[in-house]
């Protein structure tokens, strides 16, 4: 799926190691870098098999429901008055996002590597959910860590995950978010390597994950280019993805890298706004550090301790982003923006007012800030949101930030 | 001569082996720090093993995590456990002191500045978890520019070519990590071990260091038997987390527990 030609135009991320310029790499403990090499053998095999291949696109048709349409919001797009606006519409995938893209590549994976186990972080639990689907798919079983926080306000997709089959536990230490859920899986893998695959949800984590977890991802880029080729004879003008780990983004964003002529927007969470310092949004206000594996940029406070993140959507909750992001802003490939709370709020409303489709409030930061770029554009211009996930998970969420008891 | 390497060849010529506590700067309370490193080179430390709190401690078990949160509820930074150290230093000029911690305090630092202020405030070296030596020209060089050793892991998941690379980048001592697991986690195996020291000892003369999963004198003095220092860490902040309401008592709880490893140790 990299490209291979020698042309150093040809963009070619990441290199043997897993750096993206200075970002990535592989910062774990010595006992998972033997396990990471078998990881990076098995993914590199399996990319070039065709009996793989062919599983995961059946898997993909007949389990997922691709391929995803590209929609048109002709009426949103008319009242924005400027650019024509496609969504991209993952929210449709079994399991309501982008998630399972790339849960069916890693489990078919582990499945072929012998393993017998699966383990996840989540954060809202959609992973999570991803996850304990295709585990009880496949007849794997599967143990998600969860913190202790977000069980409490994702109680929802906690029985959801039960109801698959899946052992929820629970991560008392730290925040008792993502981040910690996150390091519980890695301590869980690092205990149970010879029968235990992990699972990750973003494009985060230690080489090869970033690319891997790319590369399963990039059907909704391939999709849109050919789909918006077919629909409308010609590439869009500008992308437009939330990032919190930022797999959505780069999964749509990787088939375009090489089109200069397509503007790049990634939507970072801007919480309660950059200026308070409750948000989630590393790209545009934290700096470069190591967290999880990979050298990217963090939320992290003067000392290097990983401070605390705040967004409405508890999907972009997470104070890392993938290092190929971090590679992106520094290249000036791809722009990165940030959406409040507020504002992704009205992206919410708007979507399921004007067109009838409810998106997930992490979607809601994307469509927010197409709804700022569009009229800047022109009608004969193009815009792709990747409407990442359906919002049925989040309407407790908003009811709770309108006063509404349901 | 460095102080690691002055320690580790006084040890050998009297027949014994180093013991090597770990605790965690600054747990329960930045105060005590200090003074408990005094007492466990009373008990019989040979090297002390400081661990830099950090808030994703990806590599530690349930009891050093919540040592780590106990410091950062003091905030306690690299900065101060630098300043521990300088001041430990003040009345022991020989005891090798290794900071153990994870990469991003020292990457945000920097790693000129780190290099040149560690030591200035009298380390010797550093271990930091989630550093494989892949990544660790830029950092190796400003260590050994400052006269610092960098101590890397093996794992029982590392192969013969890995072992060989790390062997070469290492300084100081090689640290084995005796299980597959976090810190603290309780399944030894004294053969498989055995197995993978000799593995190590052919690759390098460098003294092997064997940590994770050493709770008591028996597994000390069964350590003691195949390698040159053994780290023991859980057991002494589980001891100090029990004491974590009554200080003064730390002390004497996690140099008792050193003692008996000492005298095991020393036994055999």
């Amino acid at each position: 799926m990299q490209a291979t030609d020698n042309n150093s135009d040809v963009y070619q991320m990441p290199d043997g190691r897993g750096h993206f310029g200075v970002y990535g790499g592989m910062f774990v403990a010595e006992t998972l870098m033997g396990p990471l090499a078998e990881l990076r053998e098995a993914y590199e095999k399996y990319l070039q098999d065709a009996d793989f291949l062919a599983e995961l696109d059946y898997e993909l048709q007949q389990y997922v429901g691709r391929p995803s349409p590209l929609y048109f919001a002709e009426r949103w797009s008319k009242q924005l008055g400027g650019a024509r606006i496609y969504l991209k519409r993952e929210d449709l995938n079994h399991t309501g996002a982008h998630k399972i893209n790339n849960t069916v590549g890693q489990a078919l994976l582990a499945k072929r590597m012998g393993k017998t186990r699966i383990i996840a972080e989540t954060g809202a639990g959609q992973h999570g959910v991803a996850s304990a689907t295709v585990a009880a798919r496949l007849g794997l079983e599967c143990v998600v860590y969860m913190g202790a926080e977000d069980i409490q306000r994702q109680a929802m997709n906690v029985f959801r995950m039960k109801l698959l089959g899946a052992t929820v536990v629970p991560v008392e230490s730290g925040s008792r978010t993502l981040k910690d859920a996150l390091n519980e899986a890695m301590r869980d893998w690092v205990t149970n390597i010879d029968d235990t695959f992990y699972i990750i949800g973003t494009v985060a984590g230690p080489h090869p994950y970033p690319a891997m977890v790319r590369d399963f991802q990039t059907i909704i880029g391939r999709e849109a280019r050919s789909q918006i080729l077919q629909q409308e004879g010609r590439l869009p003008d500008a992308l437009v993805a939330c990032v919190g780990g930022g797999s959505n983004a780069i999964g749509l964003f990787y088939p375009f890298i090489e089109d200069k002529d397509v503007a790049i927007y990634g939507v970072e969470a801007a919480g309660d706004g950059l200026e308070t310092g409750h948000h989630a949004a590393p790209l545009c206000a934290g700096k470069p550090g190591v967290l999880h594996g990979n050298r990217t940029y963090l939320m992290e406070d003067a000392h290097g301790q990983i401070i605390h993140t705040h967004s409405i959507s508890a999907g972009l909750d997470y104070p890392g982003v993938g290092p190929e992001h971090a590679w992106l802003k520094d290249s000036g490939r791809a722009n990165y923006v940030a959406i409040d709370d507020n504002e992704a709020l009205q992206g919410f409303h708007d979507l399921t007012r004007i067109e009838g489709i409810i998106p997930a409030l992490e979607s809601s930061h994307a469509l927010a800030y197409a709804t700022k770029l569009a009229p800047t554009m022109t009608s004969e211009q193009i815009i792709i949101v990747n409407l990442s996930g359906r919002g049925d998970k989040d309407i407790h969420t908003v009811a709770e930030h309108e006063g509404i008891t349901l | 001569m460095s102080r690691l390497a002055a320690c580790f060849e006084k040890l050998h010529k009297s027949g014994k082996k180093a013991l090597i506590p770990y605790v965690t700067a600054g747990d329960p309370e930045p105060g005590v720090t200090v003074s408990l490193m005094h007492a466990m080179v009373a008990a019989g430390a040979n090297i002390l093993e400081l661990g830099v709190p950090f808030s994703d401690p990806m590599a530690e078990g349930p009891v050093i995590q919540r040592a780590m949160e106990r410091a950062l509820e003091h905030e306690v930074s690299l900065d101060d456990v630098l300043k521990m150290v300088q001041t430990f230093r003040q009345s022991d000029a020989d005891t090798p002191v290794v900071l153990m911690g994870y990469l991003n305090p020292v990457e945000v630092k920097g790693y000129t500045d780190f290099a040149r202020e560690a030591q200035a405030a009298g380390v010797d070296a550093v271990l930091l978890v989630d550093m494989p030596p892949e990544e660790a020209d830029d950092l190796l060089s400003a260590l050994s520019a400052h006269e610092l050793d960098m101590i890397f892991l093996v794992a029982p998941t590392t192969d013969d070519a890995r072992i060989k690379m790390i062997t070469e980048s290492g300084r100081g001592f090689i640290y084995y990590v005796s299980l597959k697991g976090v810190t603290g986690a309780g399944h030894l195996d004294i053969s498989a071990v055995k197995q993978q020291l000799a593995k190590i000892r052919l690759q390098t003369a460098l003294p092997v260091a064997v940590g994770f999963g050493i709770k008591d004198a028996e597994s000390a003095a069964s350590i003691a038997d195949v390698a040159d220092a053994v780290v023991v860490g859980s057991a002494l902040v589980r001891k100090v987390e029990e004491n974590a309401d009554s200080v003064d008592n730390i002390n004497s709880a996690v140099a008792g527990l050193l003692s008996e490893m000492r005298a095991a140790m020393d036994r055999c």
